[in-house]
């Protein structure tokens, strides 16, 4: 396992005390894409922050490659590449420059340096902006010189938190094609996110957290198919009172796994079904049914199943 | 690629390229730092030791700065050569060193990135100190000859101990780094120009630049006692006394433990206010 995070907790004290992270425990496999999946405040962000050793656990243990991201932070940053959530790009230093002296720090030598340097401007199509200063380049550029400046001293483990925040759809899109390059390569990539369809496109395996826990862990597919991964009808009512009889006689329909009541109505968890929806606008007619929506399976059915929530609340 | 051997090595190498890249972005900014470090001992001069003079000169004969001149039997201009050295090595500490990190603390958080560096976090900060010092050095060579040539009366200069002059120099730079640390990380970046006003100008009023410690003695007794805990005075008095003995200065061994004990007690403030900044 490239990286193993064992029981690690940590608790903000403050007013009021935080327990951002709360015993967890994730192991990640060489050479995966890896998505910590979770709603903001989940505690995604601090377990990035301790496993890059920007903060301190108040609790447990992260092996990063094997060594110790606490007792041993300097060692374990060589095998770290880091793409925070903010541009935190040398507003100093050109395009090639931040990548000239990030590759210094990681003791390089200056021809060897200028070799790296160029090679990533290459791959990340930035040559034409190789003498600009982070300030002039549109944020998907700036997330491309942040992606090539992590990975320019060849880290095991390529973090990134939260890497679409603030892109556009198709700076989206390319930033994925950069990061199956960077898999492809051989580098384990872990990385943060609130979007649902990131995680399902992008990683091997998906673990969702919430409230600082690792509430499942496993592929996106076997997510899916598993027990939570139903179609979702929510339905709304105009009449409220007395749904104990509507939701029994929609527990009893064909493929219908759970049915719960929401502040608009019920909720209900099925497999898909030829006739379920006819049966269920009969059933619900008597309580002013006002709308039906479907969602089909994916891992933001899964996580509404986990959590009762939806990921964007 | 290349993984340096063992962990000095892998810091050292860090090191350096921090110091690089420092040097590379102040010889980008060559022209505005020239400016900034010229402009306040140039315009003092002019006005104190060239203007003033010869103002009072006319004026019958009765030497207006009198009171300046009178201490310790030297002139102003003799007075004003260290202090303003001094100013110059303070202010270079603050200029290189809490600006900078007011920004990258605030905005735009680039600090995050030189901490990622593969060395340990307090090395980062003590980086900052020990490129600031060079600034600082440069900024008093470059006052030198402005605080030399251009006051109207003769400015008396003497050298007797260099390793005394250079331990000096060395100290007090890296304590004005030490000083800068301090600032930038114990204060908000929105209040970084508040500081100036209610941190920097007194410090610089008060640290003797612009009259020697002894003078104080004889007349303001309770002040002379109240500047010991600014480190300015020893940085004055230090340069006071390696390059203008023929006023009156402290004692040597008193300047350089005060110079040396503000640069521990600054740096451990410093790196400890910087560690708990960059470390959640």
């Amino acid at each position: 396992m490239i990286v193993d995070i064992d029981g690690l907790t940590k608790i903000y004290d403050g007013k009021p005390r935080v327990v951002a992270v709360d015993d967890l425990h994730l192991s990640v496999r060489r050479g995966g894409i890896f998505g910590l999946l979770g709603p903001n405040g989940a505690g995604k962000t601090t377990t990035i922050s301790v496993c890059t050793t920007r903060a301190r656990p108040t609790r447990g243990r992260v092996l990063v490659a094997g060594v110790d991201v606490v007792a041993s932070p300097a060692t374990a940053r060589i095998n770290i590449g880091v793409v925070p959530q903010y541009n935190t790009l040398d507003r100093s230093l050109t395009v090639f420059e931040n990548l000239y002296f990030h590759c210094r720090y990681f003791g390089l030598r200056h021809s060897e340096a200028r070799v790296r340097s160029s090679e990533l401007l290459a791959q990340f199509h930035l040559e034409e902006r190789s003498d600009a200063y982070p300030q002039q380049l549109s944020g998907g550029l700036a997330q491309r010189l942040l992606i090539a400046r992590a990975i320019a001293h060849r880290p095991a483990v390529l973090f990134l938190d939260e890497p679409s925040a603030g892109l556009d759809p198709q700076s989206r899109i390319a930033m994925w094609e950069g990061v199956r390059a960077l898999h492809n390569e051989g580098i384990t990539v872990v990385l943060t996110t609130h979007y649902m369809e990131e995680a399902d496109e992008l990683c091997e395996q998906v673990a969702i957290i919430d409230h600082g826990k690792i509430l499942v862990n496993d592929s996106p597919a076997r997510l899916k198919s598993s027990l939570g991964a139903q179609t979702i009808y929510q339905v709304q009512l105009k009449r409220r009172d007395d749904l104990a009889p509507l939701i029994a006689r929609l527990k009893s329909l064909h493929g219908v796994s759970d049915v719960e009541p929401t502040p608009e109505g019920v909720r209900m968890f099925a497999q898909s079904a030829d006739g379920l929806l006819p049966a269920i606008v009969v059933a619900a007619q008597e309580y002013s049914l006002s709308d039906i929506s479907i969602t089909e399976p994916t891992l933001e059915t899964v996580f509404i199943r986990l959590t009762g929530r939806d990921l964007r609340e | 690629m290349n993984r340096s051997s063992t962990p000095t090595r892998q810091y050292a190498s860090a090191f350096r390229g921090l110091l690089l890249r420092d040097f590379r972005v102040l010889r980008r900014e060559l022209m505005p730092f020239l400016l900034r470090v010229v402009m306040n001992p140039l315009l003092f001069l002019f006005v104190f030791t060239y203007i003033f003079p010869r103002l009072s000169a006319a004026a019958a004969g009765s030497s207006g700065m009198s009171g300046a001149m009178a201490t310790g039997g030297g002139n102003f201009g003799t007075v004003l050569l260290p202090g303003l050295m001094a100013v110059a090595i303070m202010f270079s500490g603050i200029a290189a060193v809490a600006l900078p990190l007011a920004t990258e603390f605030g905005i735009t958080r680039e600090i995050d990135d030189r901490v990622m560096c593969p060395l340990p976090v307090y090395a980062v900060a003590v980086e900052k100190v020990v490129f600031s010092a060079l600034q600082s050095i440069l900024a008093a060579l470059i006052v030198f000859p402005l605080a030399y040539f251009i006051p109207s009366t003769p400015v008396h200069v003497a050298v007797h101990n260099w390793a005394f002059l250079i331990a000096v120099l060395v100290l007090a730079s890296l304590a004005a780094g030490a000083l800068g640390l301090t600032i930038g990380t114990s204060v908000k970046p929105q209040q970084i120009g508040l500081i100036f006003s209610i941190v920097v100008v007194p410090i610089t009023f008060l640290g003797c630049v612009y009259y020697p410690w002894a003078a104080l003695g004889q007349h303001i007794r309770w002040l002379q006692y109240v500047v010991l805990v600014n480190p300015i005075v020893y940085m004055s008095e230090g340069l006071r006394a390696a390059l203008t003995p023929g006023l009156p200065h402290m004692p040597e061994p008193l300047i350089l433990s005060a110079l040396l004990l503000s640069l521990l007690l600054l740096g451990y403030a410093g790196i400890r206010g910087f560690l708990r900044r960059v470390i959640g």
